[in-house]
C-alpha cells in the first residue's frame, strides 16, 4: 500500500505545465530523490504534492487513512524568519497546529513530544535558546523537528542543504538517512547534490532536459554513462 | 510635585478623563497586540494605509448626512484590509506598493470629498483634528467608551485563542498551510481585526500618527526580547503605560493627545535601543 501516488500529475500555474505528467508512488520506507536543473518544475512538483498549488492534470493520491495534515515539511528558510523573535520550543511546537483545528495551549504530551523531536537531532541543548541566534546547521535541524512533530510517515524536504557549510551538509545529510533507515520515515527531497543522492536515496526522480524515474541502481548506471557531458547543468 | 500630583487627581474625577483613560488603555493593548504580527509580516504601514480609508469613509459619510458615521467606516475599511492582506500573494503588487497606492489615493479622495460639501465654515480646521487626533479623545460618550470595550474584548480574545495558530502562520505560511493550518482564514481574521482596531485607534490619535501605535510598542519589544511570547507581552505593557502616560502628560500640559502619546513611544524606543544595545554587548 503506497504512502502516496501521483497519477499522470502535471504540476504547473493555470493551464501552463512546467514538467510533462508524471507517475510514481512512494511506498512507506522510500527515499525519493528529485534532481533537476533550476526550473525543471522541482518545487512545483513538492508543493503540489503537498495541496499548496493545484495541478494543471493528474491528481496525487493519498493512501487509506494517511491525510494531508500528517506529512511534514521542510521549505526553504524566509527572509522573515532570520530575524523572527522565537524560542526553539515555540517554533517545533508550531509544527503541531495542523493536527487541530481549534488550540489555544499545547498539552503536556505536545510539549514532550517536541522535546524527543529535538532529542532525535541531538538537538535538546537548543530548547531554550532563540532561533535567530542559531548557525544556519542549527536552524536547520529546528524546523527539521518542527517537521517531525507533523508527521511520522513522511517528510518532504525543500533542498535541505542549502547555505550550509560542506560539515553541516554531511551531518544533514545523514541525520536524514538515519530518519530513513533507522526510523522506517518515508523521505521526499529535493536536491541538487548527485552524489549523495546517489549515496543515499533509495529511488531518483529526474526532471528537466534528461528526464528519469528509478532505482537507485538503474540511476547510477544511467547517470555514469551519461556524466562527461554533464547531465545535469548544476 | 505634590502640585502635580493634586493636580492630576482633581482632573481624574471628572468622567471624560476617566473615559479616556479606559479607552486609551483599551486602544493602545489592541494595537500593540497586532503591531507585533504587523511588523513581523512587514505590513508595518498598513494602518497608515487603512487608517487613511477610515478617514476617506468619514469624509463620504458626510454629504450622505449620515448621523454614525461609524458603520459606514468599519465596513470600507475591513474591505480595504482584506484587500491589502490578500494581495501581498498577487505577484502583480508587491504589498508595499499597493499600501502606498490605497493610503494617498483615500487620503486625497477624502480631502476632496470634505472641500466639496463642506458643511462648517472651519474646513482646516475639522481636517487637521481627524488626521491628527484632535480632543475627541476627551469627549468621548459613554456608549462609545462601552463600544470600545466590547470590541477590545473581541480582539483579545480573538488573540489570546488563536495565538500559536497566528504565530505559526506569521513564521512560516508555507509551512503553516502544507501541514493543514487553515491559513486563508486567519489572514481573513487578522484583516479584519486589524481594521476594527485602526478605526477605534484613530479616536485616540488620528490617523497620521496611528502607525505610531501599531509599530513602536512592538519595535521596542524587538529590540530587547527574544522570544514570540516575551516580545508580545512586553510590547503590550509598554504600549499601554505609554499610552496612559502620555494621556496624563497631554491633560496637564495641554498638549494635543495624540502625538503627546507618540512623543513618548518614541523616548520608550530609544530607551529600549540603548538597553538592547548594553544587552548585546
Amino acid at each position: 500500500m503506497p504512502l502516496l501516488e501521483c497519477i499522470d500529475l502535471a504540476p504547473g500555474y493555470g493551464a501552463n505545465a512546467v514538467c510533462p505528467p508524471l507517475s510514481f508512488s512512494v511506498e512507506p520506507g522510500d527515499y525519493l530523490c528529485v534532481l533537476g536543473e533550476n526550473g525543471s518544475g522541482k518545487s512545483t512538483l513538492m508543493r503540489t504534492i503537498l495541496g499548496l498549488q493545484k495541478p494543471v492534470a493528474g491528481e496525487v493520491r493519498l493512501g487509506d487513512g494517511f491525510l494531508p495534515n500528517q506529512i511534514g515539511y521542510l521549505p526553504q528558510q524566509t527572509a522573515i524568519q532570520k530575524d523572527f523573535p522565537a524560542s526553539v520550543m515555540e517554533v517545533v511546537l508550531s509544527g503541531c497546529q495542523g493536527k487541530h483545528f481549534f488550540q489555544p495551549f499545547y498539552t503536556k504530551a505536545q510539549k514532550e513530544m517536541a522535546q524527543k523531536q529535538l532529542q532525535r537531532l541531538d538537538a535538546l541543548g537548543l530548547s531554550r535558546k532563540c532561533y535567530r541566534e542559531l548557525s544556519g546547521g542549527q536552524q536547520q535541524r529546528v524546523l527539521l523537528a518542527r517537521a517531525l512533530c507533523a508527521t511520522e510517515k513522511l517528510l518532504l524536504l525543500d533542498e535541505p542543504v542549502s547555505g550550509l557549510d560542506p560539515q553541516a551538509t554531511q551531518a544533514m545529510y545523514d541525520r536524514i538517512r538515519d530518519l530513513n533507515r533507522q526510523q522506517g520515515l518515508a523521505i521526499i527531497m529535493i536536491s541538487h547534490d548527485i552524489p549523495s543522492a546517489l549515496r543515499d536515496a533509495t529511488r531518483i526522480l529526474r526532471l528537466g532536459n534528461h528526464p528519469f524515474l528509478g532505482d537507485v541502481e538503474e540511476a547510477r548506471k544511467t547517470f555514469l554513462t551519461e556524466a562527461p557531458k554533464g547531465g545535469e547543468e548544476a | 510635585m505634590s502640585e502635580i500630583i493634586k493636580n492630576l487627581l482633581d482632573y481624574l474625577q471628572f468622567p471624560f478623563v476617566q473615559y479616556a483613560l479606559i479607552a486609551g488603555t483599551l486602544i493602545a493593548l489592541c494595537s500593540s497586540l497586532l503591531g507585533v504580527t504587523l511588523v513581523l509580516k512587514r505590513y508595518s504601514l498598513i494602518g497608515d494605509g487603512l487608517s487613511h480609508v477610515a478617514f476617506c469613509a468619514m469624509a463620504c459619510a458626510l454629504p450622505l448626512h449620515m448621523t454614525n458615521d461609524m458603520p459606514l467606516t468599519l465596513l470600507l475599511t475591513i474591505a480595504c484590509a482584506v484587500l491589502l492582506l490578500r494581495s501581498g500573494r498577487n505577484t502583480r503588487f508587491t504589498g508595499d506598493a499597493a499600501v502606498a497606492m490605497i493610503s494617498v489615493a483615500s487620503l486625497a479622495l477624502g480631502y476632496l470629498i470634505i472641500n466639496l460639501c463642506a458643511s462648517s465654515a472651519n474646513v482646516s480646521a475639522d481636517v487637521c483634528s481627524t488626521l491628527f487626533g484632535s480632543t475627541s479623545i476627551l469627549t468621548l460618550t459613554p456608549v462609545k467608551v462601552w463600544l470600545c470595550v466590547a470590541l477590545s474584548v473581541v480582539v483579545v480574545t480573538f488573540f489570546v485563542l488563536f495565538y500559536h495558530k497566528i504565530f505559526a502562520v506569521v513564521f512560516d505560511e508555507e509551512f503553516a498551510r502544507a501541514t493543514g493550518v487553515r491559513v486563508e482564514m486567519y489572514n481573513l481574521l487578522l484583516a479584519i481585526v486589524i481594521a476594527v482596531v485602526i478605526v477605534l485607534a484613530m479616536n485616540l490619535v488620528g490617523s497620521l500618527l496611528i502607525s505610531a501605535l501599531v509599530v513602536f510598542p512592538a519595535l521596542s519589544a524587538l529590540r530587547v526580547y527574544k522570544s514570540f511570547l516575551s516580545v508580545t507581552i512586553c510590547s503590550v505593557v509598554v504600549s499601554v503605560l505609554g499610552t496612559l502616560l502620555g494621556i496624563i502628560i497631554s491633560i496637564l500640559s495641554g498638549t494635543p493627545v495624540g502625538v503627546t502619546i507618540v512623543a513618548v513611544d518614541l523616548a520608550v524606543f530609544i530607551l529600549f535601543c540603548i538597553i538592547g544595545a548594553c544587552k548585546g554587548k
